[in-house]
């Protein structure tokens, strides 16, 4: 049996491997040390991603603080994930797409209905996906709060135009996530099918922890 | 002099003696505004607050009320949410805002999204022209780093913290408190993700006015924006005025400037179909 490549360069012991399906919610509690790699299996799979911290979850991720506090929008490496109180919650240790998102927020039902049109009301969303998974630990719709996209691609003009485009993710490229305290991950892979995030076609994607 | 306010009636004649006293920053009961725009009757008008130096205010306005903001002097920096009064766990969405619109650049004719599809507020008018979706506000942290402290009760105060009081005068809690917009101080984006602020300082009596499309409780934050370069905590007075006004109709060019505005509206009439 070959060697997995998609461990390749993640230091300590896998301790959580998980294929998370096409469309579907993960969430996972990663302590203070911990990596997360997360893989884009088949390439251009949007993974939009929140955090709580384990012990307050009234602290959680924050886009504004984490793009003011290091001046550039687009996640790179070394990016501090930072929280609503300004707090380090995990570093972007490594990734092999260059950037990833987090001003395009996440879809919904209810967003598709203004992008799209109402005929997309019924179908899938990342909100959706975020709800469900929060619910389980008593999170709701208060706790939803600006995103990170990885693996997609927003820019933006300089007027001011922006938009979700072609990705620049490949299949088997991956970002690692250190983290700084004891987090929530809460994930929706996304079931987008109205705009390239996805290709148009959701597709799987594997989340592995090592400690 | 020194009052003797030995006992309790000694201590109200102190009190009420300073009845009528005039501050800076302080809202006028009843409204009083000598500039309305015209076609504007006093009659209308609903609020007048002048906004502290590191201050903040709350208020629920009705469907159809316009806000207007004054940077009265060229360095306030008011930081907004917006919730759905009726049902708060509804609220502004900045990613929504600027995806949903295309553009990252809020100003005249742009719309305040809720994270339900709904229009919360639409600029109808802004001769400022230099605000930031992205920023966000500053925090205790970021304020303590900066200025050596960020407390409320400190010399100077932070965003972040002036919104979570605003917001819990509306019984909301910290974890109601989300991305915020900037209006008077603004944000560009280079090629390569840069944030470049435009801080000013500006002229003064910049203006702009919003128009309530739903209920709301907006919360407004003056603090100096998270990426001001200067070493000093820079902050001056907001002034705030609102009035009664339509709510928007089926025309209304903000309304159906394009389709996704125009879809949004319809999400607020079918909310309101009751």
């Amino acid at each position: 049996m070959s060697a997995d490549l998609q461990l390749s360069g993640l230091a300590g012991t896998v301790i959580h491997d998980a294929i998370v399906p096409a469309r579907a919610p993960w969430l996972h509690h990663v302590a203070a040390g911990q990596t997360l790699r997360i893989v884009d299996l088949e390439g251009n799979q949007a993974v939009d991603f929140l955090l709580y911290a384990a012990e307050d979850d009234a602290e959680r991720y924050s886009a504004q603080d984490t793009v003011a506090a290091q001046g550039n929008l687009f996640l790179r490496k070394g990016t501090v994930l930072r929280s609503n109180e300004g707090r380090a919650m995990m570093t972007i240790t490594a990734t092999t797409v260059d950037y990833h998102d987090t001003i395009g927020g996440a879809c919904s039902c209810e967003s598709n209905t203004l992008r799209y049109g109402h005929h997309t009301k019924a179908e899938h969303a990342c909100v959706e996906n975020f709800l469900e998974a929060n619910l389980r630990e008593g999170r709701g719709k208060r706790d939803i709060v600006s995103n990170i996209n990885f693996f997609m691609n927003v820019p933006v003009e300089p007027d001011g135009s922006l938009g979700i485009v072609d990705g620049i993710s490949a299949p088997g490229l991956s970002v690692d996530l250190r983290a700084e305290m004891d987090v929530i991950v809460v994930v929706s892979n996304c079931p987008q099918i109205n705009n390239p995030c996805n290709g148009f076609n959701p597709t799987p994607v594997r989340m592995i922890v090592a400690a | 002099m020194i009052a003797n306010l030995a006992n309790p009636m000694a201590a109200r004649d102190h009190a009420r003696r300073m009845a009528g006293s005039v501050a800076e920053a302080m809202p006028v009961l009843p409204p009083f505004a000598a500039d309305l725009p015209s076609g504007v009757s006093s009659d209308d008008l609903l609020w007048e607050e002048t906004i502290a130096s590191g201050g903040y205010a709350a208020r629920r306005l009705a469907r159809g009320a316009r806000l207007r903001l004054i940077d009265l002097k060229g360095d306030a920096c008011a930081s907004l949410l917006v919730f759905n009064a009726e049902m708060p766990s509804e609220r502004l969405n900045v990613a929504d805002t600027v995806k949903v619109q295309w553009n990252a650049y809020l100003g005249s004719g742009k719309l305040l999204l809720s994270d339900m599809g709904r229009v919360l507020m639409s600029f109808l008018e802004d001769g400022a022209g230099t605000h930031d979706a992205f920023c966000g506000t500053s925090n205790a942290a970021s304020n303590a780093a900066k200025y050596g402290n960020g407390a409320n009760s400190g010399p100077t105060p932070n965003g972040r913290d002036r919104l979570l009081l605003g917001a819990a005068k509306y019984g909301l809690q910290r974890r109601d408190v989300h991305p915020c917009i900037n209006l008077f101080k603004g944000a560009t984006i280079e090629a390569d993700g840069r944030i470049v602020p435009v801080i000013g300082p500006f002229a003064p009596s910049r203006s702009l006015i919003l128009r309530a499309e739903m209920e709301v409780i907006v919360v407004i934050a003056n603090c100096p924006h998270v990426l001001d370069p200067r070493a000093a905590w820079t902050v001056t007075p907001l002034r705030a005025t609102a009035w009664r006004g339509p709510v928007t109709g089926a025309d209304d060019p903000v309304r159906t400037a394009t389709p996704e505005g125009l879809r949004a509206f319809e999400n607020v009439e079918d909310y309101f179909r009751r």
